[in-house]
């Protein structure tokens, strides 16, 4: 945008096409007169004797207001600087751009804060909780990240994973005792062996179609959680999870017998915040592993293959790739680490059900991935930032915050079509990096 | 013919989709150190047989041999991407680049079954041993071998859709090269090429042939490529083969005229074309 002279308002009036502007406008406001209506116009109350409703008109027409002008706005952005939209060339949009030069920086900035947020005066319990969350999102975004960003194999289904994971952490602790640190491995071989089998119905399905068949394997993956009830207990959900051990060390304030707690090791008084804090590191650490390997990987033949694959299959095959195999090993791989990060959901919580594996799990994950930019490590952090820390921080809104949250999936969506970071770096370089037209002209 | 051992020999295939006979019989043998070239007018069939040839459609009849490292691999019978990995590399006529990755990217990605080995299936690799490293650079190297000879070093860390179309055509077809191929099946390759393009893919295809001695199997609508550079030409109509020989005996073959301008007393095309027809079809 630098240096560009706006036209002369006469010349902008006569290039917007009133009627049609009008006609869009008056759309918008339409479809949110209707689903403002029941959703913001009416409200359950207590009555004597019951629930009855009360009627906000007014609010309804701020928001039918509020909707309309921001359409009028769009579409008049559109017509008197068409780049906007296109190029994307907000404010917004440029962080990634300006934060460019810093990002390595930034990485190890972010990374060190990560280490120390546990340490810091304002850290609390739920602040170590809620930093918890993120990072397990973080950690299923890239690793969902393999079959989406990489691959190019949209899945809808990807909370089945974390749900073996969970689940079979949990039921090999119940049978065989086994500790976290032994079912880990166990967990991420049994999910990655699911994401194959997933992937063999799927070989031949791509974009849509492949998205159905992914969504229905996560329901079905629910629905057996929920109705095999001698092995998983249903809807009951599955309790006593054993928590996870710091070199065999328990997080409780009394040891079992011949053992010693963390917290009389190494001289401490009892705190329920140490597991926390334990917890907190110990998804750090998951999450970094899964980002090492990601990033490795893509560096490595299969990871080429993936990029490839989600460029031209049959380019691919052309060139005597096996698509295959390709394939399922990226199924594979992002699945097991939705297993790990399944188990350590289930030693988090100490009970798992059904419940937390519904299909909006797996819609978050997704966005995580597609609003950070697909593909994008980065983006994958950030995302998960916004996704979960704002309906967090919006929890005084109450019943809006939902709505807050989809307007700021709108906004994302408008100036950043390919997500927050959609910049891709190539795995290898001839020339090294020299200036900004190293790649080439850059395409909106 | 020369002397050249046959590297790919067509037997009787026949292609119908449905009720439509696309190839009609058709056996012809390309060799060695030559460049084939099959030419016919529209929908004679030609990119049928490529797609025969790469195992995108399974022959309703014939076989396909190809003879490669003293084995004859029956193509009719294997999955597309193993016809890749035995020697049999190819382009398409509408390009098909990986564009969201870099030029150089995509000429390692085309390395891709040796590398895989290097790094030990994934396994290697993801530990870093210096074996994969080592592979690695080699695989640099092939590609950067291939992008001196095209022209496209200064650029290999562009995007590949940021190419301009004439770069994209020449790129794909290193990127077929760095397979290590025994034959080059190319599809249109001269397509959108103005005429000093041309001229350099005529030079880029004699050099594959002459210097890395492999075997070319050309689809071109354009004469001059195909009469200037090729050493057999199959030619055919309606998915049938109606003349096959050296470009002089084609240029005075009767059929070959007769399908591209018509029987000569059909007076429908307007003397000027038939005139610019024949002249680049008739010798001198």
């Amino acid at each position: 945008m630098a240096g560009r002279v706006l036209a002369d308002p006469a010349a902008i009036e006569s290039r917007i096409d009133w009627p049609a502007a009008l006609k869009e406008t008056g759309l918008a406001a339409f479809v949110a007169l209707v689903l403002f209506l029941p959703l913001v116009g009416m409200e359950t109350i207590k009555i004597e004797g019951g629930t009855g409703l009360r009627f906000r008109f007014d609010w309804v027409l701020i928001g039918v207001a509020l909707v309309a002008a921001g359409r009028l706005l769009l579409v008049g952005l559109r017509t008197v600087r068409p780049e906007t939209i296109a190029i994307a060339t907000t404010p917004v949009a440029r962080i990634p751009a300006l934060l460019g030069p810093y990002a390595r920086f930034l990485v190890v900035a972010g990374v060190v804060f990560a280490f120390v947020l546990p340490l810091l005066p304002f850290a609390n319990r739920y602040v170590v909780d809620i930093a918890t969350t993120v990072l397990i999102y973080v950690m299923l975004g890239w690793g969902l990240n393999i079959v989406v960003g990489l691959a190019g194999l949209l899945d809808l289904g990807y909370v089945a994973f974390y749900a073996v994971g969970a689940y079979s952490y949990a039921l090999f602790a119940q049978w065989f005792g086994l500790g976290f640190w032994e079912c880990l491995p166990l967990a991420g071989a049994l999910a990655a062996s699911f994401g194959i089998l997933l992937g063999f119905p799927v070989l031949r399905l791509r974009g849509d179609y492949l998205a159905i068949v992914t969504l229905g394997f996560g329901e079905i993956i629910r629905i057996i959680l929920l109705n095999w009830y001698p092995v998983t207990r249903g809807p009951d959900g599955l309790s006593n999870i054993p928590r996870p051990t710091f070199f065999g060390m328990e997080f409780s304030r009394s040891a079992p017998e011949g053992e010693v707690a963390f917290h009389e090791f190494f001289g401490l008084s009892y705190s329920g915040f140490h597991r926390v804090v334990f917890l907190y590191f110990l998804i750090l650490l998951l999450a970094l592993i899964t980002n090492a390997f990601v990033l490795r990987i893509r560096k490595l033949p299969i990871g080429r293959a993936w990029e490839a694959l989600r460029e031209d299959e049959i380019a691919c095959r052309a060139l005597g790739i096996n698509p295959t195999n390709t394939k399922l090993t990226a199924f594979a791989l992002g699945a097991m680490f939705g297993g790990f990060g399944g188990s350590f959901f289930a030693t988090r919580q100490g009970f798992i059900s059904p419940e937390s594996f519904t299909f909006i799990e797996s819609a978050t994950i997704l966005a995580i991935v597609v609003l950070g930019g697909m593909g994008s490590q980065i983006g994958v952090v950030f995302a998960a930032m916004v996704l979960i820390l704002l309906p967090e921080l919006g929890r005084e809104f109450e019943q809006f915050r939902m709505l807050l949250f989809g307007a700021a999936m709108v906004m994302i969506m408008v100036w950043r079509p390919r997500g927050l970071f959609a910049h891709r770096d190539p795995t290898l370089r001839l020339h090294g990096r020299v200036g900004i037209a190293a790649g080439g002209p850059e395409r909106p | 013919m020369n002397g050249r051992a046959p590297l790919l020999e067509v037997e009787h295939l026949t292609m119908r989709f449905g009720g439509l006979v696309a190839i009609d019989d058709l056996s012809f043998v390309a060799n060695e150190r030559e460049i084939t070239a099959i030419i016919g007018p529209n929908g004679a069939g030609k990119t049928t047989v490529f797609n025969c040839l790469t195992g995108f459609y399974k022959p309703t009849v014939g076989q396909l041999t190809f003879h490669v490292d003293g084995h004859d691999l029956l193509l009719e019978q294997l999955e597309g991407f193993r016809i890749a990995r035995a020697g049999l590399a190819r382009t398409f006529q509408n390009i098909r680049l990986f564009g969201q990755m870099s030029v150089l990217e995509n000429l390692v990605v085309a390395q891709h079954n040796a590398l895989m080995r290097a790094s030990g299936y994934t396994v290697l690799g993801v530990l870093g041993f210096a074996s994969y490293r080592h592979a690695e650079e080699a695989a640099v190297a092939r590609a950067r071998d291939w992008l001196d000879r095209i022209n496209l070093t200064e650029r290999a860390d562009w995007n590949a859709a940021n190419l301009p179309y004439g770069q994209q055509r020449r790129l794909e077809i290193a990127r077929a090269m760095c397979t290590q191929p025994k034959l080059l099946c190319l599809d249109e390759p001269a397509a959108g090429l103005n005429p000093r393009e041309t001229a350099e893919l005529g030079q880029l295809l004699v050099s594959i042939r002459d210097e890395v001695g492999i075997g070319v199997l050309l689809i071109e609508h354009d004469m001059s490529v195909v009469m200037g550079i090729s050493d057999h030409i199959v030619v055919l109509d309606y998915g049938r083969k109606i003349a096959d020989g050296t470009p002089d005996a084609i240029k005075r073959d009767a059929n070959v005229i007769k399908a591209y301008l018509g029987e000569p007393e059909e007076e429908e095309l307007p003397p000027e074309v038939a005139a610019d027809l024949a002249a680049e079809l008739r010798p001198g």
